[in-house]
């Protein structure tokens, strides 16, 4: 999964006239599809902007643990609640590489907790909304790792090397979750009428944040174009957005469920479909801490981390008097 | 052939009960690492108690499975010892209730993957190494955070107090151990020597109780089992018939 309305700090793009050299040399091996490693130069904006993408998609991972953790201990049989272990604690590494891919641009995983826990950083808006019923958790596989996947596939080719090789690895194993959501919905929609009933009520509560997830519209996302010029971003909002609706539209078709869109049809000029926009302004409110699990989510990190303060310290005081042993 | 079929319940929810305890743990963790570890722990937990159980099915031969099992049994009929259904508390109480189970299942899986049933061994062979794995990790953290901090040692202790009086009962054995040719008993010394390293290296002291809770393995639980049943099987018990 990953995170999204990056406020990027950098001010617009620079003109080849307006780049220091070494600013200019840094954008021409961007331009040559070149991968920018932890030692080599970069601009401060360029390590900010990275800082904040890659540290909010590593705080969306393990938040998003919360939404399909809840349905661990109620999951339906013994098979599919050792998938959902499997796919959470995959999250969890995602978590940990994203948090190491950060730490290589000179910022540590606490400073980023610290950051997280005080609401200085976002995770994505969708981890927001709470999972009712079982079907949510074939909904949040199919439909929000589907977005996320969306997004991940090109950042797979994004400049920064350690963070191209994070998405490489992530991929995989998130395209394995969609089809494990999808499989979960497939099953849900072809069984009982309370079965299918649930996976109907899922979509409809998760089709529009999922459109949420690849943020605000290119009109309204002002620092999109430094972002693609240093190749961080590889596709705007609106076109990731698109490809979604246009992959997911036959799956929904094919489930035989109802997309809670009046609005949606086929354009066969554009080769795509129309649909409506998302409720932007309830997106800005989830983002302003104001969508139906943004306190419990957020209480339920911070709790975590404040109980486990005292393992932390006992194990660090426990190394801490090795080092002292093996010193004398 | 109904001895085999009990003793075949008590490792499968052990296993299970354990592993949904631990579940409860997924993203509440004290740091990512330890996240980690606890949902692959509750993952290799919920794996082995599915073969149990699986097994079991087969062996009863009434057309039940390993689901019909875990979800459509109720508390009375549980088989798991009272330690694995006791609440997960802080992380002390997790991890030392992890370390005393661990430390019994490692000599008693040692003891199943040469027993007659071939399908026995095979199970215990494959769990026994996951079981090493837990019993490295919980061993270390018990140590560790028992020579930490003031606090992570009295915390650490405080566990192994309140959990003492639930290891009594892996050791007692019954008719349907000695028709499955296994004396838990047996398994004491060795359990006791794992555990004996909480003294030397992890600075705790062993509680000087012999007093044992019982019950569990003939389905006389804790008030805490019906909780944690009436959560996981609810899905199943509202959609009857239902497939997932």
């Amino acid at each position: 999964m990953y995170a999204q309305m990056v406020k990027s700090t950098g001010s617009s793009v620079k003109t080849r006239e307006e780049m220091s050299p070494e600013e200019a040399r840094f954008q021409a091996r961007v331009d040559a599809g070149e991968k920018i490693e932890p030692k080599d130069w970069m601009p401060e904006g360029y390590r900010k902007n990275l800082i904040r993408q890659i540290g909010q998609h590593a705080h969306s991972e393990i938040v998003g643990q919360l939404p399909e953790g809840n349905w661990i201990t109620r999951a339906p049989t013994l098979s599919r609640k050792a998938i959902l272990l499997a796919k959470v604690q995959d999250e969890a590494g995602h978590g940990l590489y994203l948090y190491c891919a950060a730490e290589t641009l000179g910022v540590t995983r606490d400073e980023l907790f610290d950051a997280l826990h005080e609401g200085r950083m976002k995770y994505s808006s969708i981890f927001n909304y709470p999972t009712l019923t079982w079907a949510d958790i074939g909904a949040v596989g199919w439909l929000v790792d589907g977005a996320a996947i969306m997004n991940q596939v090109p950042l797979q080719r994004c400049s920064y090397g350690p963070y191209s090789r994070a998405m490489i690895r992530i991929c995989k194993e998130e395209s394995f979750h969609q089809r494990q959501g999808f499989d979960i919905m497939m099953k849900m929609a072809s069984g009982t009428e309370a079965q299918r009933a649930m996976a109907q009520d899922a979509l409809n509560r998760f089709w529009y944040p999922s459109l949420m997830m690849f943020g605000p519209s290119d009109a309204n996302s002002v620092h999109s174009a430094q972002s693609m010029a240093w190749k961080i971003k590889m596709n705007s909002n609106d076109e990731l957005r698109q490809k979604f609706v246009d992959l997911t539209v036959p799956q929904a078709e094919y489930l035989e469920l109802t997309v809670p869109d009046e609005n949606l049809s086929w354009n066969e000029e554009k080769g795509g479909y129309d649909f409506s926009e998302p409720d932007w302004d309830e997106f800005f409110e989830v983002l302003r801490g104001n969508g139906p699990c943004n306190k419990e989510r957020l209480g339920a990190r911070v709790k975590a981390w404040e109980d486990g303060a005292w393992v932390r310290e006992g194990l660090v005081a426990n190394a801490q008097k090795k080092q002292r042993m093996a010193a004398e | 052939m109904s001895e085999t079929f009990e003793y075949l319940l008590r490792l499968g929810d052990s296993a299970l009960i354990l592993g949904h305890r631990v579940s409860e743990w997924c993203g509440h963790g004290p740091y990512l690492e330890e996240d980690i570890a606890l949902a692959n722990t509750a993952l290799d937990l919920i794996g082995q108690a599915t073969l149990w159980l699986e097994y079991a099915a087969e062996v009863e031969g009434k057309g039940r499975s390993a689901d019909d099992l875990a979800y459509l049994r109720d508390a009375h009929e549980y088989r798991n010892l009272l330690l694995v259904e006791r609440p997960n508390g802080d992380f002390g109480q997790t991890i030392m209730r992890q370390f005393l189970f661990d430390a019994y299942m490692v000599p008693l899986l040692d003891r199943l993957s040469a027993h007659d049933d071939p399908r026995i061994a095979e199970i215990a062979a494959k769990t026994a190494k996951e079981t090493a794995y837990h019993l490295e990790r919980s061993l270390d953290l018990c140590v560790r955070l028992g020579d930490g901090t003031e606090q992570s040692h009295a915390r650490m202790q405080a566990a192994l107090d309140d959990l003492w009086p639930y290891t009594g009962e892996m050791f007692l054995g019954d008719a349907v151990d000695a028709a499955m040719g296994v004396d838990p008993s047996a398994l004491r010394e060795a359990w006791l020597a794992t555990v004996r390293q909480l003294e030397t290296a992890g600075t705790l002291a062993l509680p000087d109780s012999e007093y044992a809770h019982k019950g569990g393995r003939s389905g006389q639980h804790s008030e805490h089992l019906g909780y944690v049943l009436a959560e996981m099987q609810w899905l199943q018990r509202s959609n009857p018939g239902a497939a997932w």
